[in-house]
């Protein structure tokens, strides 16, 4: 279909670009789907800037995930006239779409997308939230001062360094220094104001956070540096104050580099559609979801999540809770049962009474806990608290050098020491090894499909000691479990037979079983035997069928292990073999044992315990394991464990019915089977095929700190030789210009080659090309 | 050695320049997105005509 469409608009060449561009696409598409934008209060909503021709939107794509989506997006016009322009940002995942709503419509603008295979992901939040404007131009900018400032600085004075004293002219010393002086300003009062005010705020809230030694340091340094330069004494530290603050701005632009495109804030509002077909007096109307009202009549079709809660009248419901509860199978509802917010229809057209608005549904109830409201706490990382025992040691060996110079009654080595120390001392050095350590952490991680919200994660990462697992969709997937037959061929009355006898059984395989063989209505037996962990036996139609494991039928058609297996015996003769792939995601039973020996764990499911045994065996019995669990007393288990035991837990969930508990939790990872695919709220989305490195990633994350203090003791080296003359009163301008640099210049280089040496050791890939 | 003093305001000139050149080039989004302009070079600039 898609390739129709694009033939007849000559975008052939997409399919010259790469050899499998696009994605599937797996359903049929009913074709009122976006009737709702239509309505000019979505429209209003959705539209950023509109005026007599032309309309601008940005829509958000998850599935742009190639060159060639790319460059089909960007030639989108050719398909639709009334588009004027079209680009992608890539990294967003967001297309900009310039369209004359003369000659065509949000909605067809919109269809279009659909039918080649981009489906916007419209939602309640577009319509709620603001698009975010980007602080990061700001940080570019102060980058590129600091960075311009620095190098003409460092030039200006390495004349004043290479000269002996004396040759240099003192017309010209004055000139350079002078304008030295000039370039340092905008240093001090563009490019570290975030010092500054981070350092203000730490004070008012009576909190003593890093960046206060850091201004300190800045001001006090730019204040003798004025001294020295306008009493002729010196050059001053202009140089090495601002390069500090443009390795320090690289630092922090390097951490905060977290992923775009993926959202790590959405709550129930993402996962609903914007708008329903609702039914008055037999008109439909496509209406906003939250003018939904009580008793209104709404339409579902298939694959449709329903936003409300709500009364079926009309249709066959098979509705998936998997996302909201974690139970795997889903539920059939009959004509008149409620259906709960947050199910899925999986087949066919559905007619519900509303009971109660979104806002008020079962589902959203949940955000209503105040763990969603509390703001984000503080965090107070402990390289702060190391920060400060740093910032007082400082200021008593500053304050301690001047009385002792004091007391010897000479007051400018006094000032002389007081200063040098607290400009050599800054804790600069600790904020570089921790900055450019998480930067290239994150990066690591990255490539590793594993995207963290921001870098203090992975220094609570550093913390955990309690693992908290969800069962469905996190250590499971969510597809069912696939069953394979080997053996004689069964013919129908062999099925049928044997499909009957597992009927009898109420394990978990068995009904796997019998609906893998699609018999539903099986016959009558009447002597059967069921034997606890090993199988079943009976006689049907004259015929002796034993199904069970191997041990218990006595023997097996193909002899390699590979999942549960289940042979079947009939009349003496082994037919064959069921096998059970188990539907645990790549990895986990591995996975578990490991973290096992470092962790403690639980599991917390919404699904019932048919699983209790196999889940049991992997764990151990020292786990804590849970089933039937709402996602309320998922939270409150988290909260029980945090409070009670004093642990750092990690919750590792998938669904909405974790949304609470990852909230709860020190820290919250979602498993995703797509990383653009919808994920609650959390502190970090891993891919569901990743899950399995997860004891390798918080290993990284461990050994991290070790290279922050690492690295920062080495440059604490450098700034004690430098204390050392600093406490004397005989430091040179020229050593701490020297000092400086390279005390920063080892740090980067050090942290950037030890995380990479360690990423290699453990095998997380750290080279982009290879796939 | 005055003629330092002229050159290095030359020099100072030259390097605002480029400074100015990097913060307009910030102000103009460049830097926003530094992605998809990788992947569409890649791209021949074909005008397509419409039969």
């Amino acid at each position: 279909m898609v390739y129709e469409i694009l033939n007849e608009h000559e975008l052939c060449t997409y399919y010259d670009l790469n050899n499998k561009p696009g994605v599937a696409q797996n359903e049929n598409k009913r074709k009122d789907k976006y009737a709702f934008l239509e309505d000019l209060e979505i429209q209003i909503k959705l539209i950023q800037f509109s005026d007599k021709t032309h309309s601008h939107i940005t829509l958000y794509l998850p599935q742009i995930h190639c060159s060639s989506c790319l460059w089909l997006l960007e030639n989108i016009d050719r398909v639709n006239s009334g588009i004027i322009s079209s680009k992608v940002n890539f990294t967003k995942k967001e297309v900009f779409i310039v369209f004359d709503h003369s000659k065509t419509t949000l909605r067809k603008v919109v269809e279009t997308l659909d039918n080649i295979g981009y489906e916007p992901h419209l939602s309640l939040n577009d319509l709620t939230s603001q698009p975010h404007t980007s602080l990061n131009r700001k940080h570019w900018y102060k980058i590129g001062v600091a960075g311009f400032c620095f190098g003409n600085i460092m030039m200006l004075s390495l004349a004043d360094y290479f000269s002996s004293s004396g040759t240099l002219e003192p017309k010209l010393e004055t000139f350079f220094r002078g304008l030295s002086i000039i370039l340092s300003l905008p240093v001090l009062f563009y490019s570290s104001t975030e010092f500054f005010v981070s350092a203000w705020s730490g004070l008012k809230n009576k909190y003593l956070n890093i960046d206060l030694p850091v201004a300190l340091a800045l001001v006090i340094t730019f204040i003798r540096s004025l001294y020295e330069i306008s009493y002729g004494i010196g050059s001053g530290y202009l140089d090495s104050m601002s390069g500090i603050v443009f390795f320090m701005l690289i630092g922090r632009w390097l951490q905060s580099r977290t992923y775009q495109s993926i959202s790590f804030d959405r709550d129930y509002k993402s996962f609903f559609p914007i708008a329903l077909n609702s039914v008055k007096n037999g008109i439909i109307i496509p209406t906003e979801i939250s003018k939904i009202k009580k008793n209104d009549v709404i339409q579902i079709y298939a694959n449709e999540i329903i936003p409300v809660d709500a009364i079926l009248s009309k249709g066959k419901a098979k509705i998936d809770y998997s996302f909201v509860s974690g139970e795997s199978l889903p539920v059939n509802v009959t004509i008149g049962e409620m259906i709960y917010a947050g199910g899925k229809q999986l087949d066919g057209l559905l007619e519900l009474i509303v009971v109660k608005e979104v806002s008020q549904s079962y589902l959203t109830n949940l955000w209503n806990n105040q763990v969603f409201n509390k703001k984000e706490r503080i965090t107070r990382s402990n390289y702060d608290t190391l920060g400060k025992y740093f910032t007082y040691v400082v200021l008593i060996l500053g304050f301690g050098a001047g009385l002792y110079w004091y007391l010897q009654g000479q007051s400018t080595l006094m000032w002389n020491a007081i200063t040098t120390v607290l400009i050599v001392a800054c804790p600069c050095a600790l904020l570089l090894s921790q900055n450019y350590t998480n930067g290239n952490i994150l990066r690591v991680f990255g490539l590793n499909k594993f995207y963290l919200r921001s870098a203090d994660v992975i220094e609570k990462l550093s913390k955990i000691n309690h693992i908290v697992l969800d069962k469905t969709g996190t250590i499971t997937q969510n597809t069912e479990s696939k069953v394979n037959y080997i053996g004689r061929e069964m013919d129908e009355e062999q099925k049928l037979n044997i499909a009957s006898l597992l009927q009898q059984s109420s394990h978990p395989a068995s009904k796997l079983i019998s609906k893998w063989l699609k018999i539903n209505d099986g016959i009558k037996v009447d002597h059967f035997k069921e034997t606890e962990g090993g199988g079943i036996a009976g006689w049907i139609n004259e015929h002796y069928i034993k199904i069970g494991s191997s041990a218990y039928v006595g023997g097996e058609y193909f002899k390699e292990k590979r999942g549960t297996k289940v042979v079947v015996l009939y009349d003496n003769v082994i037919l064959g073999e069921f096998i059970i792939a188990n539907s645990y995601r790549l990895g986990v039973s591995k996975l578990i044992p490991s973290l096992r020996k470092n962790f403690a764990l639980s599991l917390v499911s919404g699904d019932n315990d048919a699983e209790l045994k196999n889940i049991q065996h992997l764990f151990g019995k020292e786990s804590d394991i849970e089933f039937n669990q709402s996602p309320q007393q998922k939270l409150d288990y988290i909260k029980h464990l945090q409070s009670n035991s004093k642990l750092s837990v990690m919750m590792i969930g998938d669904g909405l019915n974790d949304a609470g508990a990852l909230k709860q939790s020190n820290v919250g990872i979602a498993v995703s089977d797509t990383s653009n695919n919808f994920t609650p709220s959390s502190d970090g989305v891993i891919d569901g095929s990743q899950l399995f490195r997860l004891d390798v990633f918080l290993r990284f994350a461990k050994e991290s700190r070790k290279i922050i203090l690492f690295s920062f003791s080495v440059s604490a080296v450098y700034n004690f030789i430098g204390l050392y003359f600093a406490i004397q009163g005989i430091l040179s301008p020229v050593i701490a210009a020297i000092l400086m640099p390279a005390s920063s210049i080892t740090i980067i280089l050090m942290t950037y080659g030890l995380t990479e040496l360690m990423s290699h050791g453990m095998g997380l890939k750290i080279n982009t090309d290879k796939p | 050695m005055s003629v330092i003093i002229i050159l290095l305001l030359v020099s100072l000139c030259i390097a605002g320049g480029f400074l100015l050149a990097f913060l307009w080039s910030v102000k103009n989004g460049q830097f926003d997105d530094d992605e998809s302009p990788a992947q569409r070079m890649l791209f021949e600039n074909k005008k397509f005509n419409n039969k």
